[in-house]
């Protein structure tokens, strides 16, 4: 490989590297407030019926 | 209409959700492949460039339509394009959100039996190849490529067995939910395949000179085919028929000591020369820009409608701009970083410039690499685990791509999860079959991967980002962007999203229509129809293909059926008129 590929392979692999890095570390050490705060029922307006009949 | 309180479970989950749907075959076949081609400094500026105003910015508009829609009670690309232009034509438009993913999926699953079916091959200890011919026989009878109906086999070397399983993976996990599936699934899926990565990217790495009689094919000028900014090509003079001569290219020579005895070899030889190609001359070619931003279009995957339905789930103010941001990154690095250095140092260090130069995606993941594996040491282990690292990178881009289906047939009809799953999973099943039983030089995969895999994108890409920049509107488009956000979209991108990318996808898809519809070539400023054309039009006295017009109408049909859902619900002519 030929000195100018070697500089094109660290400047590449090293932004993304780097890039994905800081994403990884700011998304860890960024609070979220709602972090597995949500629900995760699928409610739709025949399983509403379902429920009111069963009432 | 639907009430729902689906959502996703954590930020990380999104994450690696939306990442696992962009990490596919493309990043560890098709990037290394088409870089190498284009050469990979030229190829990489032009990619990158292509990243930062065209990738970037539809993956920040799709999030942020994405919970727009959301917030507003629409998950599918229908409901988000209705809610944000209150306009009957934008409904429609959304269709291709819908046919898009679902029709690539009948044949993206069909791609992750193969994945699944090498990687058991492998395990098993049958992949055993002396020569390319041997691995292409195989890889012709796994998937049926001599006629229709014979992929349709169940022993442990055809692909039916593997198609089943995995089919009934991605129903199972998409009917257990969007957190308890897909998000379960992508959490661990994720990091194993990274992992499985950089174990087959260390083995690589290390393999030096693995054929002692040609000490030149070698990892390290494998990555300098792949990364050298300037090309040494060897060309032939060759004449015309009408007397005129030209300089032919041969092959590409890589490597100080190769290129020093061919130079000696041919010296003095009129009809034979070296050429040097640098990185300035190859960024003059339009081929190059459009190969590059085309790979970015699909390896992120923007213009699917993925994104859109996976964002329309996230709480009003969660963060948008970092998550997808973070899940860009993520598919870079497993593009870039992994991709970039495993395939096509492998290949080269076993087979040579010969051996890998011109190779189409599947020629280089289906025929070149199970060769490579089966000549190297240990090479049934890393043959599984390069496999299985694409079939599970392959699972959590059709679970991606069964998501909007899923949400439009809820939003729309009314359905539960139950019953959608089931709808989608009829549709799903048919158009398969299809792409199975027309196996014949994968003819129907072929149509569907042109004409829904590849034009649609490109359209709804472009309608994408006119709706973000020109009918939600820049200011507020940004203001939504930013509820939340834990970083901020550069200023820079307000221009960019509004005239640069829009400009830049429409110039991309007249090069494509140039190059892949009517067959320019900017090299030889000469022309050839696509035979995806000649296909549907017939050429020189043979009739068209029926297989071909059968594909296209499945994308047509597709298509009606969604526009005749769209055109009976209510809510959606009701929000149009009185928008909240």
């Amino acid at each position: 490989m030929t000195p100018g590929g070697w500089l094109i392979l660290i400047i590449s692999v090293g932004t993304v590297t780097a890039l994905f890095s800081w994403c990884i570390y700011k998304v860890f050490t960024t609070p979220v407030d709602t972090e597995h705060m949500h629900g995760m029922k699928f409610e739709t307006p025949d399983e509403k019926s379902d429920e009111k009949e069963s009432d | 209409m639907a009430m729902q309180r689906e959502s996703w479970n954590s930020r990380i989950g999104v994450i690696l959700a939306v990442s696992g749907s962009a990490v596919g075959l493309g990043n560890f076949l098709r990037f290394p492949g088409q870089a190498a081609q284009y050469g990979g400094g030229a190829f990489m500026l032009a990619y990158f460039i292509s990243f930062l105003i065209i990738g970037l910015p539809i993956c920040w508009a799709e999030w942020t339509m994405g919970r727009y829609g959301g917030r507003r009670g629409f998950n599918s690309c229908v409901g988000i394009f209705n809610c944000i232009a209150c306009r009957p034509y934008a409904k429609y438009l959304g269709i291709i959100g819908f046919v898009i993913p679902v029709v690539i999926y009948m044949y993206y699953v069909y791609i992750e039996a193969w994945c699944l079916g090498y990687a058991v091959n492998f395990a098993s200890g049958r992949m055993i190849f002396e020569n390319p011919q041997d691995a292409g026989d195989f890889f012709g009878k796994f998937i049926g490529i001599s006629q229709d109906g014979a992929a349709l086999g169940f022993a442990i070397d055809q692909v039916g067995i593997y198609l089943l399983l995995v089919f009934v993976l991605n129903f199972i996990l998409i009917y257990r939910g969007l957190s308890k599936g897909i998000e379960w699934f992508c959490k661990y899926a994720m990091p194993t395949l990274v992992v499985l990565a950089l174990v087959v990217l260390v083995r690589v790495l290390t393999l030096g000179a693995p054929v002692p009689e040609n000490p030149g094919n070698n990892v390290g000028n494998g990555l300098g085919f792949m990364w050298n900014p300037n090309k040494i090509v060897l060309e032939e003079k060759v004449a015309g028929a009408d007397g005129s001569q030209s300089w032919q290219k041969v092959t590409e020579l890589v490597g100080r000591n190769q290129i020093s005895a061919k130079r000696a070899e041919i010296d003095g030889d009129p009809n034979l020369r070296l050429k040097e190609i640098t990185i300035w001359k190859q960024l003059g070619n339009p081929q190059l820009w459009l190969a590059a931003a085309g790979q970015i279009f699909f390896s992120l995957s923007v213009g699917f409608g993925i994104i859109l339905t996976y964002a329309s789930y996230i709480s009003r103010n969660d963060d948008i701009v970092l998550s997808g941001l973070a899940a860009t990154s993520a598919n870079e690095f497993c593009e870039v970083a992994l991709g970039g250095l495993i395939t096509i140092p492998a290949a080269f260090a076993f087979l040579g410039v010969a051996g890998v130069a011109g190779q189409s995606t599947f020629g280089l993941g289906f025929n070149v690499l199970p060769l490579v594996f089966t000549k190297m040491p240990a090479g049934e282990f890393f043959g599984f685990l390069f496999f299985f690292l694409l079939f599970l990178a392959a699972v959590t881009s059709s679970l991606s791509m069964l998501q909007p289906g899923i949400a439009f047939l809820e939003e729309s009809l009314g359905i539960n999860r139950r019953q959608s799953v089931a709808v989608l999973g009829f549709m799903t099943v048919i158009g398969c079959m299809f792409v199975v039983y027309f196996s014949q030089n994968s003819k129907a995969l072929d149509t569907l991967d042109f004409w829904c895999g590849t034009f649609l994108i490109f359209v709804l890409a472009t309608v994408q980002i006119i709706i973000f920049g020109w009918v939600l509107g820049i200011e507020e488009g940004f203001a939504e962007a930013h509820r939340g956000a834990a970083i901020k979209i550069p200023a820079i991108y307000r221009p960019i999203m509004k005239y640069v990318c829009p400009v830049f996808l429409l110039t991309i898809f007249v090069l494509w229509v140039l190059v892949n519809v009517i067959g320019f070539n900017f090299e030889t400023g000469q022309s050839t129809v696509s035979y995806y054309i000649t296909d549907l039009a017939g050429e020189n006295g043979e009739q068209a293909s029926k297989v071909a017009w059968m594909s296209v109408g499945l994308i047509a049909s597709v298509g009606i059926f969604v526009g005749l859902i769209i055109s009976g619900v209510q809510h959606y002519k009701d929000y149009a008129k009185n928008p909240q």
